[in-house]
């Protein structure tokens, strides 16, 4: 029906000027851009204008064509890898940017949370907190009031309220922040990845807040990369890729259909220009591959019993840096199976360019998985590259997946494994007596 | 489509919203609370807060007394020239601070701004409210001074908040137009306070607007702070203080130009502020 509706975008478009000369993010430059401009038009015959200027924007869609509808009640997960254009379709959704092209239709009250604690202020207690941050989501002061102290409970930190935030753990901080956004009350709710805070026993009450939202008919949107919230959260994902809708559909597909796009990129992503690779002017990617030893090049596909090699090669700019790498390997619903770094005592090896001033060159790190540690499946790659003098930093989530197939006696007699690893443990039985 | 019901919201490119002023109203409350966190930072920041709102316009009033009082010996208009300086810096510090304030409002709050939908408005509008606070304290010391001085004003004071009003609207227009263009040009920042720094010398802060020469008193009017500096001089001096009508017409008449404009301004650059922040 079409009064179900409650959202609808037609061929929404999002462009972004970049280049050197997009804009002038300084006022003298500008001045002076707009001088040269002038002496061109007097010094070039008539007629004879050079226009160099235009030819260094570049243009970049962010979004292209996105139409869909979303009906009251639905619950609908956006996912996609990196820079897919899954956040700036929130900010155009939440009115935060305006689109380039097309129109959106909504119907009813819209909240956006695309972070937790916008507008804390560090100097204010938690108690003066809760009202800013209440009226910033578009809270009433009457509203705020009358859910002051289900907030302060569910955020469980009673004893501090009249504590000033700066003097909060990151976790009190987050615990608060969550609460306030939690007792939101929109018709429609836009969330961006605001489930990953938090601790494990946190995180759980912030779902399930979320799944009793999702339950009481109300439209939510949301953004994550936490496939497995995705599916127990969501009845529909929308699949995103450059920008465009790949799958619209019901939400085990369209993970499903993620899952094989982050395959295809088949265990390499490289940037061949250092100056469009993510990074900035200390460190910068170069590339992330996935090898194994009997396999030429770069793979998607690796086989259980051997090890995986995690290769990441970056550029360090800056004469003397200190470099560190940290890595997450996430499951296919999005989970982290294990963390690991370069750092001394978490290497199985002494990394001898850990933390040692580096001279300016390219680099490569290797980090190695032992075979018959994962089990079969889908696996992706989340990593940074952290400098600690100066501070810079990459983070590249999702960067890279590969697949692990069981080709041996295993998978033949026994089948598929349950369980996110599955290592090679020593069972021994003995005959004790009779 | 037609029948998707009344409160339909579109959203689309260039299109200046039907709602944005009645999104204005529903954001009151926003705005009362950001004007509230910032008076309340200001004051428990620093634990001379409430001092420095005082000491500041009183060191400076004691300079000017000095300065253009004592030593160069301008006219005071027959009240005694602490007065005559402190009646107009009261105006005069209630829009420095204003409009510094307000252009650094949309900077100081990006994060917010790149997260969170409400319009943009509210910032610098709330930004002003806390000079105005600054400009309730220091306004003790001229109660201080009139009681040392046993000096009454007359009738005339009841026009204090009609000029009050007038300033407000010149440090808000002049503070959208600076904030938007500090969000385009980061290092357009370092104008304002040149700006601020020049204003004082060029409005009749230190002196009285009698002294200049009565054919360029026009001219001179064309800084629409002089017409609520007079007009502050007017309403507390009271006594033979005359104001100078054509001049504060004109003022009067810049200050609302600059405030619509800079409404205006402000209201076509603000959609693309997420963007550049």
């Amino acid at each position: 029906m079409m009064s179900d509706i409650v959202i609808r975008t037609e061929n929404l478009g999002k462009k972004y000027i970049i280049g050197s000369n997009q804009q002038h993010r300084s006022f003298r430059e500008a001045l002076s851009a707009k001088a040269r401009g002038i002496s061109q038009k007097i010094m070039a015959p008539l007629g004879k204008r050079i226009n160099n200027q235009e030819k260094e924007k570049e243009e970049f869609w962010a979004l292209k064509d996105i139409s869909f509808e979303v009906k009251k009640g639905e619950v609908v997960g956006i996912i996609g890898r990196n820079g897919a254009g899954k956040s700036t379709l929130l900010k155009i959704l939440s009115r935060i940017t305006e689109p380039t092209k097309g129109r959106i239709y909504i119907k009813g009250r819209v909240s956006s949370l695309l972070e937790v604690g916008t507008g804390f202020h560090p100097e204010l207690t938690g108690r003066e907190n809760i009202y800013l941050n209440g009226s910033i989501l578009g809270m009433s002061k009457a509203e705020i009031e009358g859910k002051f102290d289900e907030i302060i409970e569910f955020s469980g930190i009673e004893k501090f309220i009249d504590t000033p935030v700066k003097r909060y753990s990151s976790g009190m901080y987050v615990r608060l922040a969550f609460a306030v956004a939690a007792y939101l009350e929109p018709e429609i709710l836009i969330v961006d990845e605001v489930l990953a805070v938090g601790d494990y026993e946190f995180q759980k009450k912030c779902l399930g807040k979320m799944e009793k939202v999702a339950s009481e008919g109300r439209t939510v949107l949301m953004v994550s990369h936490n496939m497995t919230s995705v599916v127990n959260l969501c009845q529909r994902g929308i699949l995103l890729n450059s920008g465009k809708v790949v799958t619209d559909g019901r939400v085990t597909e369209t993970v499903q259909k993620y899952m094989e796009t982050a395959r295809e990129a088949g265990g390499e992503v490289v940037w061949p220009d250092p100056k469009e690779a993510p990074g900035d002017e200390v460190l910068r990617l170069h590339a992330v591959r996935i090898l194994q030893e009997g396999i030429e090049g770069a793979t998607g596909d690796v086989e259980i019993s051997k090890e995986v090699i995690i290769e990441i090669s970056y550029w360090n700019l800056y004469e003397g840096a200190l470099v560190s790498l940290s890595l997450w390997l996430r499951d296919q619903m999005g989970g982290v199976v294990l963390g690991s770094a370069t750092h001394k005592g978490v290497s199985l090896i002494e990394d001898y360019w850990h933390w040692r001033p580096r001279p300016v060159g390219r680099y490569r790190t290797i980090c190695r998985i032992p075979g018959n540690f994962l089990n079969e499946g889908m696996y992706s790659i989340t990593f940074w590259v952290n400098g600690l003098k100066p501070e810079a930093r990459i983070y590249q989530d999702y960067a890279v997946s590969f697949y692990v197939h069981d080709t041996g006696e295993m998978r033949e007699q026994h089948g598929a494994f349950a369980g996110v690893v599955r290592p090679k443990l020593a069972w021994s039985t003995e005959y004790i007596e009779k | 489509m037609r029948n998707l019901s009344q409160t339909e919201l579109v959203i689309e490119a260039g299109r200046t919203e039907r709602q944005y002023w009645q999104d204005l109203w529903r954001y009151r409350e926003l705005f009362y609370f950001l004007a509230w966190r910032d008076i309340l930072v200001r004051y428990k920041q620093t634990a001379i807060g409430m001092a420095w709102a005082l000491l500041r316009p009183f060191l400076t009033m004691v300079v000017f007394t000095v300065v253009f009082g004592k030593l160069a010996k301008l006219p005071s208009d027959g009240v005694p020239y602490p007065i005559l300086v402190f009646a107009a810096m009261l105006p005069w510090q209630f829009f420095a601070n204003a409009l510094s304030g307000c252009s650094d409002s949309v900077i100081a709050n990006a994060n917010m701004i790149s997260k969170v939908y409400f319009p943009r408005l509210i910032v610098p509008a709330s930004a002003v409210i806390v000079s105005f606070v600054d400009f309730l304290v220091s306004g003790i010391i001229l109660l201080g001074l009139m009681a040392w001085y046993n000096f009454i004003p007359g009738w005339r004071i009841i026009a204090l908040p009609f000029l009050l009003a007038i300033g407000f609207a010149a440090a808000l227009g002049g503070g959208l137009w600076l904030a938007s263009v500090n969000v385009k040009y980061r290092d357009f920042r370092h104008v304002v306070p040149f700006i601020v720094q020049f204003g004082l010398y060029i409005s009749p802060v230190g002196f009285s607007s009698s002294i200049v020469p009565e054919k360029w008193r026009l001219i001179y009017s064309v800084n629409p702070m002089v017409g609520v500096i007079d007009g502050f001089r007017w309403a507390i001096l009271g006594g033979e203080t005359e104001l100078y009508l054509p001049g504060f017409a004109l003022s009067l008449g810049l200050v609302g130009l600059l405030l619509a404009s800079g409404i205006w301004y402000f209201c076509l650059t603000e959609r693309t502020f997420a963007d550049v922040i």
